[in-house]
């Protein structure tokens, strides 16, 4: 099936609504890529949704990441939609600090972004305010620290006895 | 009298004030939900009020792993996902890898990965719809079918030596051209397995028992299913024609002609429907894969990322430098992010690789169906039996490695 819409027209809609809050945009490997503004994250994914030629009507995946060298930027959420009427894909980034891990919740707009945000904050400890039920999902209550940031090792983080390095990692 | 039963403490209680639940654990390991899944059903007599469900007993951090790996050790990591059909799971990372490489694949290679990528959705398919029937109380048809994913697996075996954690092909290809015996199995499975596919759904689909117990059973529009991110057959069953092969063709599944089956209520005899013609379909394109398979060679030409043969490694130059540099992870890798997706045995089986050009992924998120759309369960049980409920589980085939990776 073919696109229906290109890339650059999403974005020049995109750029034409929002303004100021796409801070950049680059096509890489056929995907439209969009950091965006984390304050308007819900309205841009609102809008998206809804909106009558792009209609992002569904959320492909949620994660977290982590970029611990980019200061005052540590934290992101990566969303990735997908417009089935359209056939075409569009990925949004919003960075955040690490000492402000908060990010507005989408399951209002995707209610599959329940557990999806659970696995973020479960994996980057990313606070999703605006989610009913934000436990950890995968790993264990009582864990102690967030697995997936890049400080802890592979193996248990809270050991001291153990490095990656005698492993040849 | 009747009257001073409503008041406790000198309040009257209303009638759902004074009614009693009673909370049942099914699971962690119960043996009716076919793997490790944890439901606190809070039951009115034998109707499901309420259902919690905790996941993660097999969580293994795979996201993790893959970020102290080489790009070609995180193959064995998705082969457990969902271990029904890893060969899909295995070829998706493969193509993944190959796409942000951006490596030139033959059309050979392409074929060849149709047909064990289908073989697999056979196999996937096999299982989901016969252990609805053992959940409804057949499990002649269960055993009867099983024979045929025992000879998928053989052709599996004769490929790459494994049966169930396949970690088949690699990074740029196959490891050897298929053998002669492995040709000649496939070509007797496609023969002879759609009879008893057919026998099977002869005891089945029409079965006025069977059709009792899953129509209307654990059902979901087309609406809640989207916003809930269903995709694969529990998505069609609800009657969206959504499926990654046709939406975005990976692997020259556009030069083969099949059908997407759709349902239209959604529920278990919905979802078991679509799983069965879709094995029809699948057969269909193994047919043709083997018809106008193109010759060539079983790999591409990406020498940084494909181990090279032990002859040339003793006997080249060449050879034995790409056998260190692969071997000790100093091939190059391009910065980028790229997002890949391929249809599994169950939905969308997406790969989000993002790379800093290191010799391992910086980070890699899977989008597992199964972790998707298994939240939708308790929506999806609420009013029905607590016998349906096992029912709706395994028409959902939720497989426990892809749904806590």
């Amino acid at each position: 099936m073919e696109n229906k819409i290109e890339n650059h027209l999403v974005e020049s809609l995109l750029r034409e609504q929002f303004g100021d809050a796409i801070k950049a945009s680059e096509e890489s490997y056929g995907m439209l890529d969009i950091t965006v503004s984390r304050d308007k994250i819900v309205e841009i994914l609102h809008w998206l949704r809804d909106h009558s030629i792009l209609q992002f009507n569904f959320l492909t995946s949620l994660c977290g990441m982590h970029f611990p060298e980019v200061k005052n930027a540590e934290l992101s959420v990566v969303y990735h939609l997908h417009s089935f009427i359209n056939n075409v894909r569009i990925r949004l980034h919003i960075f955040f600090p690490a000492n402000d891990a908060n990010a507005p919740s989408v399951i209002e707009l995707f209610p599959t972004a329940n557990w999806m945000e659970r696995e973020a904050f479960d994996f980057f400890g990313i606070r999703f305010t605006g989610h009913p039920d934000l436990r950890r999902i995968l790993n264990v209550e009582d864990m102690q620290y967030h697995p997936l940031l890049k400080q802890y090792p592979l193996e248990d983080g809270t050991r001291t006895d153990k490095e990656d390095k005698y492993f040849g990692r | 009298m009747a009257k001073n039963e409503n008041i406790i403490n000198g309040v009257v209680q209303t009638e759902e004030e004074l009614k009693q639940y009673n909370y049942l654990n099914l699971g962690p390991t119960h043996p009716a939900t076919h793997g490790i899944f944890q439901n606190i059903l809070k039951m009115d007599g034998e109707i499901i009020v309420d259902a919690q469900p905790t996941i993660g007993y097999i969580h293994r951090a795979f996201e993790k792993l893959a970020e102290h790996r080489p790009y070609y050790q995180v193959t064995p990591i998705t082969d457990r996902l969902n271990y029904c059909s890893s060969p899909i799971n295995n070829i998706g990372w493969h193509m993944t890898v190959e796409k942000l490489i951006k490596a030139e694949i033959p059309k050979r290679v392409d074929y060849m990965r149709v047909i064990i990528m289908e073989l697999a959705r056979i196999a996937d398919h096999i299982i989901c719809n016969s252990v609805i029937a053992v959940d409804t109380g057949a499990l002649t048809g269960f055993l009867y079918v099983f024979q045929w994913r025992e000879k998928i697996y053989e052709i599996y075996e004769l490929i790459c030596g494994t049966r169930l954690t396949t970690n088949i092909g690699r990074i740029g290809g196959f490891e050897r051209d298929f053998s002669d015996d492995v040709w000649r199995r496939i070509q007797e499975f496609v023969d002879e397995f759609p009879a008893a596919l057919k026998e099977f759904e002869k005891m089945v689909m029409r079965n006025r028992i069977f059709m009792d117990r899953t129509i209307k059973v654990g059902p979901i529009s087309g609406e809640r299913a989207l916003a809930y991110g269903f995709t694969g057959p529990n998505l069609r069953a609800a009657g969206v024609d959504y499926d990654v092969r046709v939406m975005s063709p990976y692997s020259s599944y556009q030069d083969f002609d099949f059908i997407i089956p759709v349902g239209t209520n959604g529920d278990t005899y919905d979802r078991f429907c679509v799983r069965e013609e879709e094995m029809w379909q699948s057969l269909h394109i193994i047919k043709q894969a083997m018809q106008k398979m193109p010759s060539g060679d079983f790999k591409g030409d990406v020498p940084e990322f494909y181990l090279p043969p032990k002859q040339d490694v003793y006997n080249t130059m060449e050879g034995l430098i790409w056998h260190f540099k692969i071997v000790m992870g100093e091939v190059h890798v391009p910065k980028g992010q790229v997002y890949h997706s391929v249809e599994g045995g169950n939905g969308e089986l997406g790969f989000y690789l993002v790379s800093d050009g290191g010799r391992q992924p910086y980070r890699l998120h899977f989008r597992r169906p199964c972790y998707i759309y298994y939240q939708a369960y308790p929506e999806m049980i609420k009013g029905a039996m607590l016998s349906d409920a096992i029912i709706t589980m395994s028409s959902m085939n939720v497989i426990a490695g892809e749904l806590d990776a």
